[in-house]
């Protein structure tokens, strides 16, 4: 049963890859990105289970944290073309 | 024997099920015509899917450290998934995506406010 879902996660994981090499906006590439971390995060539990070396789930649990970090710094960075942009207040003060 | 079974039966149901949704939205990232139909197509198949082949993971786990592991990671993607898709979806509107299917719908007054640099 794991080996067939992790088969399906790997399908998604393909399509995935496809939206994200063919996506015409940046947006498209990081629904693709976010959907591929969430693939990943699956992979790793599946594998884990599947080859029972249930440790792959700390991966798994680092890579969920780090996941939607990676798309907040990716929108920020498209927003503001830096990563340490300026607060408001400061500009003004 | 027959909990066994029952298990078994359960995470096949589970994880299959979860499989298939996660294949639909993957489907759907790719079928549908603008970034806001894709979003919702592979958010709601990634946030369902993904949750039922975790319990499934659990229910084959029993009670484990391991399945409160998975349970965190459930947690994780649950609260994660829907703001990270929210962001997206209003970065993509103040960025000047309009959606194909419904081009001239109004955008909302705040965000026209914070897209001109205003307190948000």
């Amino acid at each position: 049963m794991f080996a067939a879902g992790l088969l399906a996660v790997i399908v998604a994981l393909a399509l995935a890859v496809a939206r994200a090499l063919r996506g015409p906006t940046t947006f498209d590439r990081l629904i693709a990105a976010n959907s591929i971390g969430v693939g990943a995060i699956l992979v790793l539990a599946l594998f884990g289970f599947l080859t029972d070396r249930p440790e792959f789930l700390d991966i798994g649990l680092t890579y969920a944290l780090l996941n939607i970090v990676g798309t907040f710094a990716v929108l920020k960075f498209f927003r503001y073309g830096a990563l340490g942009h300026e607060g408001i207040e400061e500009e003004g003060g | 024997m027959m909990i066994e079974l029952l298990k078994d039966a359960l995470g096949w149901v589970l994880i299959g099920g979860g499989g298939i949704f996660v294949v639909i939205g993957a489907i759907g990232l790719n079928r549908m015509p603008d970034v806001f139909t894709r979003m919702q197509a592979t958010s709601v198949g990634d946030t369902f899917g993904a949750g039922l082949m975790i319990v499934g993971m659990i229910v084959q786990a029993g009670f484990s450290l391991v399945a409160a592991k998975l349970l965190f990671i459930l947690l994780f993607l649950w609260f994660t998934g829907p703001v990270a898709t929210h962001a997206l979806a209003r970065a993509a509107l103040i960025a000047g995506v309009k959606p194909v299917l419904a081009p001239d719908s109004p955008v909302a007054p705040d965000l026209d406010d914070t897209a001109k640099g205003g307190s948000s």
